[in-house]
């Protein structure tokens, strides 16, 4: 079974290249014996042993253990996996397609065991194999190897990475994905924001803009390969698309008023938008290829913050038509809207998660921030993380993890209001600080890169 | 009327002081009867606006509602704006930081089109006054308290 597909790298001279799988069956079927559930949250990680990927030369090996290390990174980031120390290893494993000395390897309580080898080839290209076992059982769960250029050894690391997170929990993996957001940095009062995109986990870190124009809210396209984001570069705040293979920056048009508050319609070809008019703001589509925008309220309130459901088939947004900030839901074309939100305070930033079943937002009461999710029909309202200012949830592409900023209070001085990055699973579990250089707000969580 | 002054400079001296971000003194507004007074400034500079008839007005928590002493420092900048009828201004609208970003560029966006809004009912031409949005973006007075908070829920104008 062969499958292709297309890796892109950031623009600027890192060449596109393409990613040839194959899957390495196994001697017996596999049955799914080791299996995490991850709806309810996992107390006991499931412990995992990574030993580095042999190669033939130093050169191969050196970069099977920086591979292993990746994806070790990325399974113990999701609070699912606790990857053995490597020093506790009773063999190393070099011939990689022998079994694995199963009792070896039960003996220092490895439920399920990663091996793996590289090999550069004549073409100067890597071949990258891997295959995950099921210690106790003995048996092989998944094997694939990957050929592609050395320099996209990461990306074969977070594939990795995904597979053993699909094959062990029947969920889609995260780790092979991108977040762009907004590096900060400099006084409150003058403060310095650039676009900025890196690897979810924290590599591979571009600034895409250098901080002369004010810019917000960047969110990707469906194919990772477009940003639409606000920019104060023209004087007016306006709406911008950003093409990550060329870098090329443009504005959406010059329409009257501010365009702000973009996200791309789940087919690609539209966005969704804010405009606002003599002071109120309305929501707008605007047509990608035609630049025709089509009206979609017409009130006194505030809508905005707007999200189309997976589908494309709603759209959720917030308004103060009731008098203050709720969520509400309407049809892509603009009827049927309905609130949503009824808990205490004022509720904005919502987005669907990319599965369809829940709607993440931002809360805010009795003087605190909240991020939490709720059903599209308003019921189970949960929240997950509460802090002096958290805002901004992004959904990781298999809607089992969120992302928002967290910003700490700023005194008279000037001093504090520093912006960092988090992650938390949907259970409200595993709550981490995500990389960054510095300063860093508004994520934005990229789909799969395949 | 010397030790009136003399306070006047000195609550000048003290808004300067707290507010040491802002590009123009804070609004203190000696209007005498019938109309602006002159100030020690550049005739229709900023700093002039601030000290003759008051550059901002202030803004209720999540409100974009004019108060009554707005309306007062508008009715100065209005006679300020015919004085100088060459002058065009650009209304900012700011928010407090205790909202979500992309509400607040709107509510900042409705703050600078109600300060628009009035001063074109006192007869300023609509062709000379732009406005902009800065949200919870662009601070005036630093810090996350309320008294910081309320100088932030405001529009100015700001001469171009």
């Amino acid at each position: 079974m062969k499958k292709q597909g297309r890796i892109a790298g950031i623009g600027h001279g890192i060449a596109s290249a393409a990613l040839f799988i194959v899957v390495l069956l196994a001697a017996v079927p596999a049955r799914a014996e080791l299996r995490i559930d991850i709806t309810n949250g996992v107390s006991q990680p499931m412990p995992i042993a990574l030993p580095p990927f042999a190669g033939g030369s130093p050169q191969e090996s050196q970069t099977g253990a920086a591979i292993v290390h990746v994806t070790s990174d990325d399974l113990q980031s999701s609070g699912l996996f606790q990857p053995i120390d490597p020093r506790s290893f009773i063999q190393n494993v070099s011939a990689n397609d022998a079994q694995p000395n199963f009792g070896e390897w039960r003996q220092i309580n490895a439920q399920a065991l990663v091996t793996g080898a590289v090999r550069a080839l004549g073409d100067g290209r890597l071949r990258v194999e891997f295959r995950l076992w099921d210690v106790l059982a003995q048996q092989q769960l998944a094997g694939f190897a990957y050929t592609t250029t050395p320099q996209n050894w990461r990306r074969i690391a977070h594939i990795i990475a995904d597979e053993i997170y699909k094959r062990i929990t029947g969920e889609d993996g995260y780790f092979d994905t991108r977040i762009v957001y907004i590096a900060e940095s400099g006084p409150a009062a003058h403060r310095i924001k650039r676009l900025a995109i890196m690897d979810q986990d924290g590599a591979n870190n571009h600034f895409l803009t250098d901080g002369r124009s004010l810019v917000l809210t960047p969110r990707f396209s469906p194919s990772a390969q477009e940003i639409t984001y606000l920019s104060y570069a023209s004087g007016t705040p306006r709406v911008y698309l950003y093409n990550i293979d060329t870098g090329q920056q443009e504005s959406i048009g010059d329409f009257p008023g501010m365009t702000f508050a973009p996200r791309f319609a789940p087919d690609g070809n539209r966005l969704i938008l804010s405009r606002s008019e003599n002071g109120n703001s309305n929501l707008f589509v605007l047509d990608l290829r035609t630049r025709r925008m089509t009206r979609l309220t017409d009130d006194e309130a505030i809508d905005t913050s707007p999200c189309y459901s997976p589908d494309g088939s709603k759209i959720v947004f917030n308004s103060d038509r009731g008098g203050s900030q709720q969520l509400y839901v309407m049809d892509a074309g603009g009827g049927n809207v309905h609130r949503i939100s009824f808990g205490s305070g004022r509720y904005g930033t919502p987005v669907w998660s990319p599965r369809g079943d829940l709607i993440a937002f931002t809360k805010i009461d009795g003087g605190q921030f909240y991020i939490g999710v709720m059903h599209p029909d308003g019921s189970g309202e949960r929240l997950l993380t509460k802090d002096w200012l958290v805002e901004g949830p992004t959904w990781a592409p298999n809607g089992r993890v969120l992302a928002y900023f967290r910003q700490t209070p700023t005194d008279s001085y000037g001093r504090g209001g520093s912006s960092r990055l988090f992650s938390i699973d949907l259970t409200g579990y595993n709550q981490r600080e995500l990389k960054t250089s510095g300063d860093a707000s508004d994520p934005a969580w990229s789909p799969l890169l395949r | 009327m010397l030790a009136r002054l003399t306070a006047l400079a000195g609550a000048l001296l003290l808004l300067a002081a707290c507010s040491s971000t802002s590009q123009a003194p804070a609004t203190v507004a000696p209007a005498g009867p019938g109309g602006v007074g002159m100030s020690q400034y550049a005739p229709g500079s900023q700093q002039d606006l601030a000290a003759t008839a008051g550059d901002r007005v202030f803004f209720a928590f999540d409100s974009s509602e004019v108060s009554a002493e707005g309306q007062q420092i508008l009715q100065r900048q209005a006679d300020w704006l015919r004085r100088y009828p060459n002058v065009s201004v650009t209304i900012e609208g700011h928010c407090d930081d205790r909202g979500t970003r992309e509400y607040n560029l709107a509510l900042g966006q409705r703050r600078a089109t109600a300060v628009k809004n009035v001063l074109v009912a006192m007869g300023i031409p609509a062709s000379r006054i732009q406005t902009i949005s800065y949200g919870k973006e662009r601070p005036i007075v630093v810090g996350d308290n309320e008294e910081a908070w309320a100088q932030n829920r405001v529009g100015i104008t700001t001469v171009q």
